[in-house]
């Protein structure tokens, strides 16, 4: 149940010069965030998880944290299931 | 591991090249000293299917992978450095609509971008906003039908002939992009002539002045302009750059060869000389390194890896500068021949240039490399990689 956490996270801390990072840590507050790394975060949960963002998706509120882009992926997984 | 291109592939690099041979590369010097490039050129890009290679073929595309992408720009840019920069913010905005454009825009729009009948320009660069782009001074007011677009964008490819703009622009200060047509009252065109290369590039300077725009010209939501419609087109305008580039330094090739071939100096071909050889080896071991490179970034980002950005930008920074060397040394080999208008070797060059600067100016690369590319590495080809301070804030691209 907890993969797509388990991957997030394994990526986020692959990237991010190794911090460990909660499941609801703000990532936008502790500055992790660049204009490069927003796209990779994206192409990452795209391919790993075979889900397609699309413009509707950018909220910040489905990037925030781990716990928000693991609702993200379940919530794309349900509304287009592969 | 297999490094190389497949029948397919190869087939179209067959095809890509000789549609350069015969319609680009003979005509890139008077493109070059006319500063424009031949209007029908623009419908044969698009008869050829080349405006909209990797587009879905729902909407008119191909549907063709990176790699293919690549080798086209690869060949363009060979022909003509001008021809692959307006090819090349075609494709970014149609890219752009692609990826984060509403069903509506895709609808209407990129069948057009496809068949040519729309060319397409790229506007996020200001008189005062070029590496730090974030701080961009164009603006955009929410209104009743929309918003209400002002501000001056400059050094816009293809800017001359296009017919639609993605411009981004702050709204309550925050990045977002839009699509503004040619004719929208407001919006003038000024052509820029004069530069030093890629001067058939028909670049222009757009000012609007309250240029109203509807709510459905709008890509991407507002705060997402910069890091994703923009970031997106960046990104891949920088791998065409860096495929461009492989071919500029192959031109140089292809042009040293012939020269070196039957030009004498001392009582024998220069190419019997040991430090032409030396300029000659180093442009080789050069362009296939780049080409390497741009390999290695079309083949992540077909396999849609996050990695792949990087890489890209990597593999920009690397043919750029390579190809600006390559280039000087071509004009040197060719000594005050090189320097005429008789070679195009320094129309290479001034082209060559330009690419150090446009989509990510080689200091901007540098500084996005070393700050995201320590972070980005996956951790199992960068053990121990992760200490160290927290990286200061990221250029703009």
């Amino acid at each position: 149940m907890d993969e797509i956490k388990n991957e997030l996270r394994t990526f986020l801390r692959g990237h991010l010069r190794h911090q460990e990072i909660q499941d609801d840590d703000d990532i936008f507050a502790l500055g992790y965030i660049s204009s490069l790394f927003a796209m990779q975060l994206v192409t990452f949960i795209e391919s790993r998880f075979d889900i397609h963002v699309d413009g509707d998706d950018l909220d910040f509120e489905n990037f925030r944290s781990i716990n928000a882009i693991d609702g993200l992926v379940k919530r794309k997984r349900i509304s287009a299931p592969v | 591991m297999h490094v190389e291109l497949t029948e397919q592939q190869l087939a179209r690099q067959q095809e890509f090249a000789a549609f350069v041979d015969r319609e680009v590369a003979p005509f890139a010097d008077g493109f070059d000293r006319a500063e424009a490039i031949a209007p029908e050129l623009i419908e044969k890009l698009a008869r050829a299917g080349y405006l909209a290679l990797t587009l879905p073929v729902e909407y008119g595309g191909e549907a063709e992978s990176m790699i293919t992408y690549g080798l086209l720009h690869e060949q363009v840019g060979r022909g003509c450095s001008s021809v692959r920069s307006i090819l090349t913010v075609h494709t970014m905005v149609a890219h752009a609509i692609a990826r984060w454009g509403s069903a509506a825009q895709k609808k209407r729009l990129l069948p057009r971008l496809a068949s040519g009948e729309m060319v397409a320009a790229f506007c996020l660069t200001e008189a005062h906003a070029g590496s730090d782009a974030r701080n961009m001074e164009a603006v955009a007011t929410k209104t009743p039908d929309g918003f209400r677009l002002s501000g001056h964008k400059k050094w816009i490819t293809a800017g001359q002939i296009a017919r639609l703009y993605l411009v981004l622009a702050q709204c309550d200060r925050q990045p977002c992009a839009f699509l503004v047509e040619r004719d929208t009252p407001g919006l003038s065109i000024h052509p820029i002539a004069g530069m030093l290369g890629v001067r058939a590039s028909m670049l222009a300077d757009l000012v609007l002045r309250d240029c109203q725009v509807s709510e459905e010209m709008r890509v991407g939501p507002i705060g997402f302009g910069f890091s994703h419609v923009a970031g997106a087109a960046l990104d891949l305008g920088r791998y065409s750059v860096a495929c461009g580039c492989v071919g500029i330094a192959q031109a140089c090739l292809d042009a040293c060869e012939r020269y070196v071939g039957h030009r004498r100096q001392f009582g024998v071909l220069i190419r019997e000389h040991q430090l032409i050889q030396k300029m000659l080896t180093e442009a080789m071991v050069g362009t296939q390194a780049a080409r390497l490179m741009c390999y290695r970034a079309g083949y992540l980002r077909d396999k849609r890896d996050a990695g792949a950005m990087l890489e890209t930008a990597m593999a920009k920074y690397f043919a750029s500068r390579m190809a600006t060397k390559i280039a000087a040394d071509a004009v040197q080999i060719h000594g005050a021949n090189g320097c005429s208008a008789d070679y195009p070797v320094q129309r290479y060059l001034r082209d060559a240039k330009i690419m150090e600067i446009i989509e990510g100016s080689t200091q901007v690369m540098e500084t996005l490399i070393a700050n995201i590319g320590l972070d980005s590495r996956p951790a199992l080809e960068n053990p121990g990689v992760g200490s160290g301070p927290q990286k200061p804030s990221d250029p703009s691209y």
